[in-house]
C-alpha cells in the first residue's frame, strides 16, 4: 500500500491549487492528500479530480479542507 | 458549485446588463466594472474628466451582495498578504488596459452581444493575454501565499462600499456627478443598487470569472466557467435584439473606437493582469466583499489606475487612442511581464505545495 503524498495549497491564489494538485497527481501515481483553506480551492480541486477520473473524499475541519484523492 | 448555478449567474448578469441600459445606464454599458470604478474615481474627484463622474451604486451592490451572502454561508473571512503592494500596481495596470479598450471583460461580452465587432478584436487580445499569463503559471508563477488576518481587515472594503453608498444617497457638494456624457446616463439608484446586489450574490456563489473561463480551458480543459460567459452573451444578445439595441459592425458603436491594434493590446493587458492576479476585475470586486484584502488592494489599484488614466490623458475615447495612451498601455504590459518573469520559478509540486503541510512561501 503506497503512502499518499501530502500537498498544502493553503493561501494560494486561483488557479494555483488546481495546478499543484494536477502536478502532484501526475508525480505520485494518483494518491494525494490535499490541504486547502478556501471553499473555492476545494470546489475546483474536487471538479478537477472528478474530471480526471479519480475518487475523492473531503473532510472539513474548522476553516480547512482535507481532500483525499485516490484512483 | 454546479453547472446550473454558473449558467443562471451568467444569464441573469446578461439580462441585467441590458435592462440597466433600458433603465438609463450608458448604451452597451449596462454593467462595466472598469468603467464604473472609473466613474467612482471621478465622482470622488480623483480625476477631473467631467463626462465620467458618478458613484455607481452597482459596484457597491457587487461588494455588499458578496459580503452578505458570504457572511450568511460562513465563507466570509479576512485573508491577505500575498504581495499586496505589487497587486496594487497590477490593478492599476489592468485598469489602464481596460481604459484603452474602453471596458472590462464583462463589457467586452456585453458589447459583443450588442453587435460591436471591435469587442471581437478585444476578445482575441484578452485570450492572448490569458495565454501569456498561463505560460507564467505553468512555469510556477505565484505571488505567494495569503494568510488569515484579523477580521477588521476583511471588513474594510465592505465598509468603504457602505460609505460610498451613503455618499451617493446624501450627495454632498464635494461629490461630483457628471451633467452630460456617460456619467450622466444612469439607472435610478435603487434599481442600480438592487441589480448590483443580485449580481454580487450570484457571482459570489457561482465564482463566475471572465479570465478564469479561458484560463481553465487552457490549463485543465475545464469548460465550467465558460458556461457563465456564454450565459451572459446569449441572454444579452436576445434582449439586445428584443429592445432593438443590436447593431452589427465596427463603426459608430457607442462608447467605443475602431482602432483594432489598441483594442487588442488593451484587453491583452487585462487578460495578462487578471491571470496573474487570479481573477478578472469583476472577480476581484466580489472577492474583496468576501474579506480577501489582496483583492481589495487590487480594487484600490484599479481606482487609482482610472485616475491616472484620465489625469495623464491615457484613457481612450470614441475618437481613438492617444500617443500617451499607447505609451501608457505598453508600460503597463511591460510591468506585468516583468512581474510574470520575476515570480516564475519552475518548481515541482513537492517544492511548491510542501510536504507535511509546511508553509514554505
Amino acid at each position: 500500500m503506497s503512502v499518499p503524498y501530502s500537498l498544502d495549497v493553503r493561501g494560494l491564489s486561483c488557479p494555483e491549487p488546481v495546478i499543484c494538485t494536477k502536478n502532484a497527481l501526475d508525480e505520485n501515481n494518483g494518491l494525494v492528500i490535499v490541504l486547502a483553506d478556501s471553499y473555492v480551492a476545494a470546489e475546483n480541486i474536487r471538479r478537477l479530480v472528478t474530471s480526471l477520473g479519480y475518487q475523492c473524499a473531503t473532510e472539513k475541519n474548522a476553516d480547512e479542507f482535507t481532500i483525499t484523492i485516490s484512483k | 458549485m454546479g453547472k446550473k448555478m454558473i449558467i443562471v449567474s451568467g444569464v441573469v448578469l446578461g439580462i441585467l446588463g441590458v435592462l440597466l441600459v433600458h433603465f438609463g445606464n450608458p448604451t452597451n454599458m449596462g454593467v462595466c466594472v472598469a468603467c464604473f470604478i472609473r466613474d467612482i474615481a471621478g465622482g470622488l474627484g480623483l480625476h477631473r474628466a467631467a463626462p465620467v463622474q458618478y458613484l455607481r451604486p452597482e459596484i457597491m451592490g457587487f461588494i455588499l451582495g458578496s459580503f452578505i451572502i458570504s457572511l450568511k454561508n460562513r465563507e466570509f473571512g479576512a485573508r491577505g498578504g500575498s504581495s499586496p503592494l505589487l497587486r496594487f500596481f497590477m490593478g492599476m495596470a489592468m485598469m489602464i488596459g481596460a481604459m484603452i479598450f474602453l471596458g472590462c471583460p464583462l463589457r467586452m461580452v456585453l458589447r459583443l452581444a450588442a453587435g460591436d465587432l471591435n469587442a471581437l478584436v478585444g476578445l482575441c487580445g484578452f485570450i492572448f493575454g490569458i495565454f501569456i499569463g498561463v505560460q507564467f503559471l505553468k512555469k510556477g508563477f505565484s505571488l505567494g501565499r495569503s494568510q488569515k488576518q484579523n477580521i477588521t481587515n476583511g471588513l474594510a472594503i465592505p465598509t468603504f462600499a457602505l460609505v460610498l453608498l451613503l455618499l451617493v444617497i446624501v450627495a454632498p457638494a464635494f461629490i461630483i456627478f457628471s451633467e452630460s456624457g456617460p456619467g450622466a446616463a444612469r439607472a435610478p439608484l435603487l434599481i442600480a443598487l438592487a441589480a448590483g446586489l443580485i449580481v454580487g450574490v450570484l457571482v459570489q456563489r457561482s465564482r463566475l470569472c471572465q479570465a478564469g473561463c479561458f484560463r481553465d480551458l487552457m490549463i485543465i480543459r475545464d469548460p465550467h466557467l465558460l458556461y457563465g460567459t456564454l450565459g451572459i452573451f446569449l441572454s444579452a444578445l436576445a434582449l439586445n435584439v428584443a429592445f432593438g439595441y443590436f447593431k452589427l459592425g465596427f463603426a459608430d458603436q457607442p462608447i467605443a473606437h475602431t482602432d483594432g491594434l489598441w483594442n487588442f493590446i488593451g484587453l491583452a493587458v487585462v487578460g495578462l493582469g487578471a491571470t496573474l492576479l487570479g481573477g478578472c476585475p469583476l472577480r476581484q470586486v466580489i472577492l474583496s466583499g468576501e474579506g480577501d484584502t489582496d483583492a481589495g488592494i487590487v480594487l484600490l489599484g484599479m481606482l487609482s489606475g482610472a485616475a491616472v488614466a484620465h489625469n495623464f490623458g491615457i484613457a481612450a475615447s470614441g475618437s481613438g487612442v492617444t500617443i500617451t495612451g499607447q505609451i501608457g498601455v505598453l508600460v503597463a504590459a511591460a510591468f506585468l511581464l516583468f512581474v510574470g518573469f520575476a515570480f516564475s520559478a519552475k518548481t515541482s509540486s513537492s517544492q511548491k505545495g510542501g510536504i507535511g503541510y509546511e508553509r514554505s512561501l
